[in-house]
């Protein structure tokens, strides 16, 4: 369970995050959705301690991640994989070398069975034969697969996307949303989406949470979500080319 | 303004040394960088030696056409040339001119390099992980200039002394025979030494600041082009300090 609890933060005089408290339940698939530069990314960095709360606390798994040293910070953090939202792909690596380093790094597997699961790991996201290829010779949406499967590579307890389907065409992005939800099916592991694609949010997501204004401003299931009251929820919702009731609903699982 | 002026340069020195704390209390866990190791020892050294070697010979071949044509009297035995070219090159050009070649080569590679993984957060990205991002590109670097420069510095000597005994002899200013006479009358075996532990400081100088500069970088592609010239800049600002301060302390 991560909890984050009155969590302020501002860079220089711009204050990005004000009293932000949320709790990410075990197992559940959370998508955080708002405006671009609302700090979507910025909360998520929070939760891995990349950044620090000016204020306020973040617990994972009963730990205040800010409380500790730096040694234990990195132990608590292998139970994370980030996908990042410009990828940060190793350019010093190619595409195989990429999704290989956390096996290499972190897991005992021979050489053999790391090969064996990078090939995996890319057919999933559905690259096959790019794994000599440097990042710089990729494209956007093949860079963020790239980055995806080396975020699940590990398979971790808890995974953070930060936008895995922007920049993807329809067909792709929903071969990356069903990759997102069978691994959020899998026992032991916490998912946290952070998406403009309401597509996105309706099909994999259990809860979602709205930030706006430097802070949560809505949060409640999928279910919820058509029902909301909240004038500027439904305005961003609406906004995202999806009406409530309409077919996409449908695919609420 | 005087905050900016005084704090700054306070602030970044107290975070220079933090970082190099940092780094080296990462030194425990040194298993995992060994191979980061390698791969700098080889860009950071190896691959340095075709330059390193170019400006030692010119600056050997230069300093003796000129210790040559300054000492131009019947008077003075020619000799004298071998114990004036080699130990200037020993203790203060091979050191010096490795050092400031490598402060645009080496300096700028680094800062650039870890400047760019900065803004494009693979450090953020090694962190998350759970690496330890300063022990793990930090480490290997600074440990490869320290442990290469010397071994840059003996090139550039050696290929120094080696260019000024070639143009020495077939210049028609003197024998090598005559040019090695002269070298050994007054050689001292503490020439050498200094000239090492030179290369060790101008190594250490321009690989950590070079990081200093590349990890820390803000600000984008932009950033990273200020922290490159920086790098390269300060590391020679620096390296003429220590170079003064090197030989009033030692010599
Ligand atoms: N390291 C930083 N230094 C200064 N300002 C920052 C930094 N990181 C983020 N910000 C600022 O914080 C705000 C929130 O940024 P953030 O990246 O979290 O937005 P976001 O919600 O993820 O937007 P998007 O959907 O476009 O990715 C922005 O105004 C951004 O300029
Ligand atoms: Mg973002």
């Amino acid at each position: 369970m991560i909890e984050v609890r009155n969590v302020y933060k501002s860079f220089g005089s711009l204050s990005v995050l004000e009293d932000v408290s949320l709790t990410v339940q075990d197992e559940e698939t959370l998508a955080i959705i708002g405006k671009s530069g609302s700090g979507k990314s910025v909360l998520m960095k929070h939760l891995m301690g990349l950044i620090k709360p000016d204020k306020g606390e973040v617990i994972v798994d009963g730990t205040d991640i800010n409380a500790v040293s730096y040694q234990e910070l990195r132990d608590l953090r292998q139970r994370f994989g980030m996908l990042f939202q410009g990828g940060a792909l190793f350019d010093s690596m190619n595409v195989f070398d990429n999704v290989a380093f956390p096996l290499r790094t972190f897991s005992p597997l021979p050489e053999d069975e790391v090969r064996a699961r990078v090939r995996e790991n890319l057919a999933e996201v559905q690259l096959e034969g790019v794994e000599d290829k440097a990042p710089s010779e990729l494209s956007g949406g093949m860079k963020k697969r790239v980055a995806l499967a080396r975020a699940v590579a590990l398979k971790p307890q808890y995974i953070i996307y930060d936008e895995p389907t922007s920049g993807l065409d329809p067909e792709t992005s929903n071969t990356i949303n069903e990759l997102i939800r069978s691994l959020s099916e899998q026992s032991n592991i916490t998912s946290i989406v952070v998406t403009h694609d309401m597509h996105s949010v309706l099909s994999i997501a259990d809860r979602a949470a709205f930030i706006h204004d430097q802070r949560i401003r809505w949060l409640g299931t999928i279910d919820e979500l058509h029902t909301a009251e909240d004038p500027v929820l439904n305005g961003f919702v609406r906004a995202s080319e999806y009406q409530i009731g309409k077919p996409a609903a449908a695919t609420n699982k | 303004m005087l905050e900016r002026h005084i704090l700054g340069p306070i602030e970044a020195l107290g975070q220079y040394v933090l970082l190099l704390s940092k780094a080296f209390r990462s030194l425990g866990e040194f298993g995992i960088y060994q191979k980061n190791l390698f791969q700098q020892m080889v860009r950071i050294g190896i691959d340095s030696i075709p330059i390193v070697a170019l400006a030692g010979l010119f600056s050997g071949a230069v300093l003796t056409v000129q210790t040559a044509y300054q000492l131009e009297s019947p008077f003075i035995p020619q000799s004298i040339i071998g114990s004036i070219v080699v130990p200037s090159m020993v203790l203060e050009l091979g050191a010096v001119v490795t050092g400031f070649i490598l402060a645009g080569r080496v300096g700028a590679r680094i800062a650039a390099e870890l400047g760019t993984m900065r803004v494009t957060e693979q450090i953020d990205a090694l962190e998350a992980m759970g690496l330890n991002s300063i022990g793990y590109l930090i480490v290997p670097r600074v440990m490869a200039g320290i442990l290469m420069f010397p071994v840059l510095y003996i090139t550039a000597t050696g290929v120094g002394i080696g260019g000024g005994v070639g143009v020495a002899h077939y210049g028609g200013f003197l024998s090598a025979g005559e040019f090695v006479a002269g070298a050994r009358q007054f050689f001292s075996p503490f020439d050498p030494i200094f000239g090492l532990i030179k290369s060790f400081v101008f190594g250490f100088i321009i690989t950590s600041v070079a990081c200093y500069k590349g990890y820390y970088t803000g600000g984008g592609a932009e950033g990273v082009g200020r922290s490159t010239t920086e790098a390269a800049v300060l590391s020679c600002v620096y390296i003429l300090f220590a170079n003064l301060a090197l030989a009033v302390l030692i010599l």
